[in-house]
């Protein structure tokens, strides 16, 4: 699998959001503006690259040679869990700046299923640490895209005058759902 | 329109209404519908008249009974919807599910948005979108356009009559690991670009002749309802991405004078693209639009999954208008302009 399939295939092909459908609640949740936006994006980037780290060397360092493999969801999540918010700790005492800016939405990535289910699909794909670092990226890349493209058009959408029964999250839901089927053109880009 | 306050004089008042624009649009559609009607037939006229007939009814019924808002489902916007999902089916398509797309499209594409001017994606394409995930082998099987000649050819998908269009037989032959030069001798007269121009091949209703979209397309620039930088750079982005494949590979890849004549790259560059609610406001937001739009259309077409990609780039390109106007903003009235 070369680092250009990888790419591909995670920003538009197989989409986190638009075509595998994981990370929906801060996709919803954090989309109303593009500014928050592209920050909950960089904080995705941030914990999905170093988590799925993480979770990597764990799973080849200690599950697979205690053969407790079937503990891995639980570990996963107490790990990320904790993860993010020693990463939050830290920057709040060393960079003030990043923690500003990434701040209030780290808290809200502790329990994302985005960057959960990133860290079990690169054990189930059986891929290189490498490769999978390129895969977290990419995936929390494809996950900004989602984000920042939805929040443009619900920025619009706010001005917009929407029968009244569809204002908020029926609409949102619904152009999510077309979203996504426009996103189907990409299918089989990469192989 | 009592939310308006009418300011003092002098008021400007333009001929161009939205009933002009629209039935304008749908009177560029005419040579496309005629040419489909010689070509299909008048299972060709049915399938368009049912989507056109279906969008308007979808609309008139939202408005008078849901909305409870002023009936505009007669202003053509409708109109052109149906006509342009219809062109985007195959003339074979069972007319329960052109049906279901007409009102997917009116429905879900626009009027959840409140109608015309609000929703973010063109609704024919959407309509096509759903048609295309939910009957996926109805949607891809064309009947052969001369045998379907003025016949009611209810059964074109099974009595055999039907044929590959040509970007669905490139697809599948470069799938099978076949050369495009041996393709291209295989059927000379899929890759016959006069045949391609005048639209004597398979594919969708209003999408196989070139010539008769031109013909609209210069129409609605004589009429000034659409500028010509959409379509020009649409259509340039498409012929510039197959070009270098093609000026790399002429083996593996078509050229792209093909690419441009086939399938739904026409359609989309002068209908669907140009749609004014769902393009970029500028010019410069609407060069990027198109020149991106092509150039997506031009990758599916090559690697992806489906041989169209045009449908999906144009609604693909839509969801990003909102950025492109966000950040590429016209300049303000009276602000100094760098001319350098």
């Amino acid at each position: 699998m070369s680092y250009f399939n990888i790419i591909i295939g995670s920003i538009f092909v197989n989409n986190i959001v638009l075509a595998m459908f994981l990370g929906i609640c801060p996709f919803l949740g954090v989309s109303s503006k593009v500014s928050t936006s592209v920050g909950m994006g960089a904080a995705v980037v941030f914990v999905m690259t170093l988590a799925t780290l993480v979770t990597y060397l764990i799973q080849t360092l200690v599950l697979l040679p205690l053969q407790i493999g079937f503990m891995q969801t639980v570990v996963f999540i107490l790990v990320i869990a904790s993860l993010v918010q020693m990463v939050e700790i830290i920057l709040k005492k060393i960079s003030q700046p990043l923690y500003q800016a990434l701040g209030i939405f780290l808290p809200l990535i502790t329990t994302n299923c985005a960057v959960l289910g990133v860290a079990l699909l690169v054990i189930k794909k059986n891929m290189s640490l490498a490769d999978a670092m390129v895969y977290a990226v990419a995936n929390a890349i494809g996950f900004t895209l989602a984000l920042v493209v939805f929040a443009g058009i619900r920025e619009k959408l706010a001005l917009v005058d929407i029968p009244k029964p569809m204002r908020g999250a029926p609409i949102a839901l619904i152009t999510a759902g077309l979203l996504s089927l426009a996103f189907m053109g990409f299918a089989g880009l990469v192989k | 329109m009592s939310n308006y306050i009418v300011s003092l004089s002098p008021h400007a008042k333009g001929p161009l209404t939205t009933e002009k624009v629209m039935w304008g649009v749908v009177i560029a559609l005419m040579p496309s519908f005629a040419f489909s009607a010689y070509y299909f037939g008048i299972r060709g006229i049915v399938v368009t008249l049912v989507a056109t007939i279906a969008c308007i009814l979808t609309e008139f019924v939202i408005q008078k009974y849901l909305m409870k808002t002023t009936v505009t489902a007669f202003d053509g916007s409708a109109a052109i919807t149906g006509l342009l999902l219809a062109f985007n089916v195959p003339s074979s398509i069972p007319i329960w599910e052109v049906i279901l797309g007409a009102v997917f499209a009116i429905a879900i594409g626009k009027m959840v948005f409140g109608g015309l001017g609000r929703n973010p994606f063109n609704p024919a394409l959407l309509g096509r979108a759903f048609m295309l995930a939910s009957f996926p082998v109805d949607m891809t099987t064309w009947p052969k356009p001369v045998t379907t000649q003025w016949l009611w050819n209810m059964g074109a998908s099974v009595d055999g009559t039907t044929a590959a269009t040509p970007l669905g037989y490139l697809k599948e032959g470069v799938k099978m690991g076949e050369s495009v030069t041996n393709l291209v001798a295989a059927s000379p007269e899929r890759f016959d670009h006069f045949n391609l121009f005048i639209g004597n091949v398979g594919g969708c209703i209003g999408e196989v002749s070139a010539f008769a979209i031109l013909l609209g397309g210069i129409y609605m620039l004589y009429r000034k309802i659409i500028t010509w930088h959409i379509p020009v750079f649409y259509l340039g982005g498409l012929a510039l991405i197959t070009g270098i494949f093609w000026a790399m590979d002429p083996t593996k890849y078509a050229d792209p004078l093909f690419h441009l004549l086939a399938g739904g790259a026409m359609l989309g560059a002068w209908f669907m693209a140009t749609d004014m609610v769902t393009s970029p406001m500028t010019v410069k937001g609407q060069i990027l639009f198109a020149v991106c739009g092509g150039l997506l259309c031009g990758l599916i077409r090559m690697f992806g999954a489906f041989p169209e990609g045009c449908s999906y780039s144009i609604l693909i390109m839509n969801a990003f208008v909102p950025l492109i106007d966000k950040y590429i903003k016209p300049t303000r009235f009276g602000k100094e302009v760098n001319y350098g």
